[in-house]
């Protein structure tokens, strides 16, 4: 490994909010790359993929291949990239809005087909670049610029849904729990098959769930990891809804199926 | 014998009329004729009512005609159809077991007796009937057997009883002749864009199902083996654009596939493959459209959306090729230019074009050329969007090492880096409009304009697409000029301006309603005399063109 290889930032100045939760997911990430790196992986044979929104602007201050596509597209653009270098370590980093609202489809199909990607989700419950309204994991009542009575609908849980569609490696962390989220997106690159990470991450601007995160989040011990009953009963504890219950981080489900090719 | 025969074969889907039709042309073929076949078919599975007319002629024709000489008609809604498209002189052959002719125009033929006498499955019926129509023509028994023997793998010797028994039990009206023709063979457009760009190294091929560009992924998964092209089906239209970036980025070749509303979800990553600067090649099969309009039936209406499809000053090219070969070639030429000016292309075609089948030569082949592009390298840092003189800047792919490869849909740096300052923005919008200028060079230096018909004729037929086969044809029959551009964007005016030099009646036929080239020629300065257009969701008939022309100009006389 050389130390040109370490060098993973970019002159790009970052234009995040102080304090927003994307510099802890950016220092896990880098982390993470690091010792994949040092671990073997050579750097070249890194793509990350993202898309629009704040979670997309990692791609300029990462000195990584990128393709930053459209807005809902990461998913598939980065399946394109793995369908012809099958060499290749894809990594989407992308927004709940990106990935739950826009991107959908590519995210269930892409579970479905065990593509050998990873996808992290920062997941900061809400539609930001955008100035604040509500995506699919935004509580109910949800008071945005589009929602000023608050939202009507009840988010979904996106761990359940990636179950639903067959995902191999389903995982969730926080943007403050730093190493412990390093240890998960490196678990999710090297997991053989579809890996979801989703990241909660507080906006300091239009949705700051630091306090509640802080309060509520609690990790989970890596066990009984092919159950799908367990990983569900785990998944379910919340609904990413307001009501008052513990947030478990960690990974919950992680099988091996036949990949594709 | 200059032979010139319109055969139509029909009947209710399942029944196999065009695998018949398709094996009629192929006696034919190999009897050195050529054939065109327009194949026409509801968007149902079973049932409804479903014909081949098969066109056989000495010399090369892409149209077809309404006249009919052999009306072979797998059920009574086929003779009930076409009947009165038959000719005087022309002959009915049918199914007898399920309806009854009189008269010495129509020969029955008991297929449901010979294919159960056999103990056959009711679609062999077609077999019987084709059987009996090449004794009808005079075709020696040891041709059909050698056709049939190659076309049937699986039910082989019952097809070949079912044929014998029914060629047997005819007698020849006519005595068709080999002829001595140049070596072509059944081949669709579909087939033929497939061919074309795996010539010119198509490596990844994405698509969604749509009428009618399903074909092409039909055959390129059909034949992935030989052609060692991956193809695959995605769960909508904007996965397989984006996909395909995806994979052209990594440094595949790639295509996609699909028809107008398809193409329609795609519009957005057509943009971005120009501000990514990433080589695509969309084919785009019309049918008539708006929105589902008639999906198993043809048009020429998506010129002007193509034109002007994606948001933002788009650099790209749209070609419109005419039949089988041009297609083929096209495919495999577009793949080349969108990969040397890292760009989209657009291979417009259309149902007429993508299924109907062409007598195809092979040669075209020969003159496609692998697809080049400038290597970058990393003796000094590498940039994806280097500023250029010419404005292509050098291409790496991931993997590739000391590279960092950066595309993005953002407006970007030379490494590929957002930028929001207007000096860099107008920097490399400006670094893509020398590409278009080089793009333009470059067409002006391929033949981007055909010339057909009397070439010296101050009257002249200009038409784009699928309508070449029929109006070339009647420019020829009235001995006028006509003009087919092929490569619609960058648009060819120096080419098309020659070829307009000493026309002074200019004449606009296209299979669309509101005659859309002519605002592009227009602003070319090119006026239009007067505009043929139809648009009932069916193609022209060179007949029909040449009627229209007529009264024009007879018009003009008065």
């Amino acid at each position: 490994m050389k130390k040109s290889d370490l060098k993973l930032d970019t002159n790009c100045v970052k234009t995040w909010c102080p304090g927003c939760g994307n510099f802890g997911i950016l220092m896990a990430f880098k982390e993470a790359v690091a010792s994949l790196i040092a671990k073997g992986t050579l750097k070249e044979n890194i793509v990350i993929v993202s898309g629009i929104g704040c979670a997309s602007k990692i791609v300029d201050y990462l000195n990584l291949n990128s393709f930053c596509s459209l807005h809902g597209r990461p998913i598939v653009t980065a399946e394109g990239i793995k369908i012809a270098n099958d060499k290749l370590k894809v990594i989407v980093l992308d927004g709940d809005g990106g990935t739950y609202n826009e991107g959908i489809s590519h995210l269930i199909h892409a579970a479905k087909r065990n593509i050998d990607i990873t996808v992290l989700v920062h997941d900061n419950r809400c539609f930001a670049l955008t100035t604040g309204q509500f995506t699919s994991t935004s509580p109910k009542g949800f008071m945005g610029k589009s929602t000023p009575s608050g939202s009507q609908e009840e988010p979904f849980n996106p761990l359940k849904l990636v179950m639903a569609s067959n995902a191999t490696f389903v995982a969730r962390g926080y943007s403050a729990k730093i190493m412990h989220l390093k240890s998960l997106i490196l678990a999710g690159i090297q997991h053989k098959g579809f890996s979801l990470v989703n990241i909660l991450q507080p906006c300091v601007s239009f949705f700051n769930t630091s306090e509640l995160y802080n309060e509520k989040v609690y990790e989970i011990p890596n066990g009984n990891l092919d159950s799908e009953k367990h990983a569900l009963k785990k998944i379910n504890e919340w609904q990413y809804k307001k009501e008052d219950s513990r947030i478990p981080i960690g990974i919950f489900y992680k099988i091996n199926k036949p990949i594709y090719k | 014998m200059n032979i010139d025969y319109s055969i139509l074969i029909g009947g209710a889907a399942g029944l196999g009329s065009r695998r018949a039709g398709l094996l009629i042309a192929k006696l034919f073929s190999n009897l050195g004729y050529h054939v065109f076949i327009y194949d026409d078919y509801q968007s149902l599975i079973r049932g409804g009512h479903s014909f081949s007319n098969i066109r056989i002629s000495v010399s090369k024709k892409s149209s077809s005609c309404s006249q009919i000489d052999f009306l072979i008609a797998l059920d009574k809604r086929t003779w009930n159809e076409h009947q009165s498209k038959l000719k005087k002189e022309g002959t009915l052959i049918y199914n007898s077991d399920q309806f009854k002719v009189s008269g010495s125009q129509a020969i029955g033929v008991p297929a449901q007796t010979i294919v159960q006498d056999l103990k056959g499955r009711k679609i062999m019926e077609n077999i019987a009937l084709v059987a009996s129509f090449a004794k009808i023509l005079g075709i020696e028994w040891k041709v059909l057997k050698e056709l049939l023997t190659k076309e049937f793998v699986k039910s082989r010797d019952i097809n070949l009883e079912i044929a014998e028994k029914s060629f047997k039990q005819n007698k020849s009206l006519v005595n068709i002749k080999r002829v001595k023709g140049e070596k072509c063979f059944p081949l669709t457009g579909n087939e033929a864009i497939a061919q074309g760009a795996v010539k010119a190294g198509l490596g990844l091929y994405f698509a969604y199902p749509m009428t009618p560009a399903t074909g092409i992924l039909h055959y390129l998964a059909g034949h992935a083996k030989d052609s060692k092209i991956k193809t695959i089906q995605l769960e909508n239209e904007l996965a397989v654009i984006n996909a395909a970036l995806g994979s052209a980025y990594a440094g595949v070749p790639s295509m996609v596939g699909t028809s107008g509303g398809g193409f329609a979800l795609m519009t957005e990553s057509l943009s971005l493959a120009c501000q990514a600067e990433i080589p695509i090649v969309i084919v785009n099969s019309q049918r008539a459209a708006p929105a589902s309009g008639v999906p198993t039936y043809t048009a020429q209406g998506d010129l002007s959306f193509c034109l002007t499809a994606g948001h933002g000053d788009i650099v790209k090219f749209l070609v419109a090729p005419g039949d089988a070969e041009e297609s083929c070639y096209w495919a495999g030429k577009l793949l080349s230019l969108s990969w040397e000016y890292q760009t989209p292309s657009i291979l417009l075609v259309d149902k007429q074009i993508s299924e109907s089948t062409f007598s195809f030569d092979k040669k075209i082949l020969e003159k496609i050329e692998p697809i080049k592009y400038l290597k970058g390298d990393t003796r000094s840092k590498y940039m994806r969007y280097q500023d250029t003189k010419n404005g292509i800047s050098p291409l790496c792919f991931p993997g590739k090492k000391g590279a960092i490869v950066k595309a993005t849909s953002y407006e970007h740096d030379e490494d590929g880096i957002t930028i929001e300052d207007e000096i860099s923005a107008q920097k490399m919008q400006d670094k893509r409009l020398r590409k278009y200028k080089e793009m333009e060079k470059a067409v002006e230096k391929m033949q981007a304009v055909n010339v057909y018909g009397n070439k010296k004729s101050s009257r002249a037929i200009l038409v784009w697409g699928s309508t070449k086969g029929p109006a070339k044809e009647a420019a020829e029959d009235l001995n006028v000029k006509m003009i087919q551009p092929l490569v619609l964007q960058p648009f060819p005016e120096k080419q098309i301006k020659e070829a307009l030099r000493g026309v002074s009646n200019l004449i606009l036929a296209e299979n669309n309603a509101l005659g859309q080239l002519g605002p592009v020629l227009a602003s070319h300065g090119i006026k239009v005399d007067a505009k043929i257009l139809k648009y009932n969701s069916r193609p022209f008939m060179a007949e029909e063109i040449k009627k229209a022309l007529n009264k024009i100009w007879e018009n003009e006389k008065k």
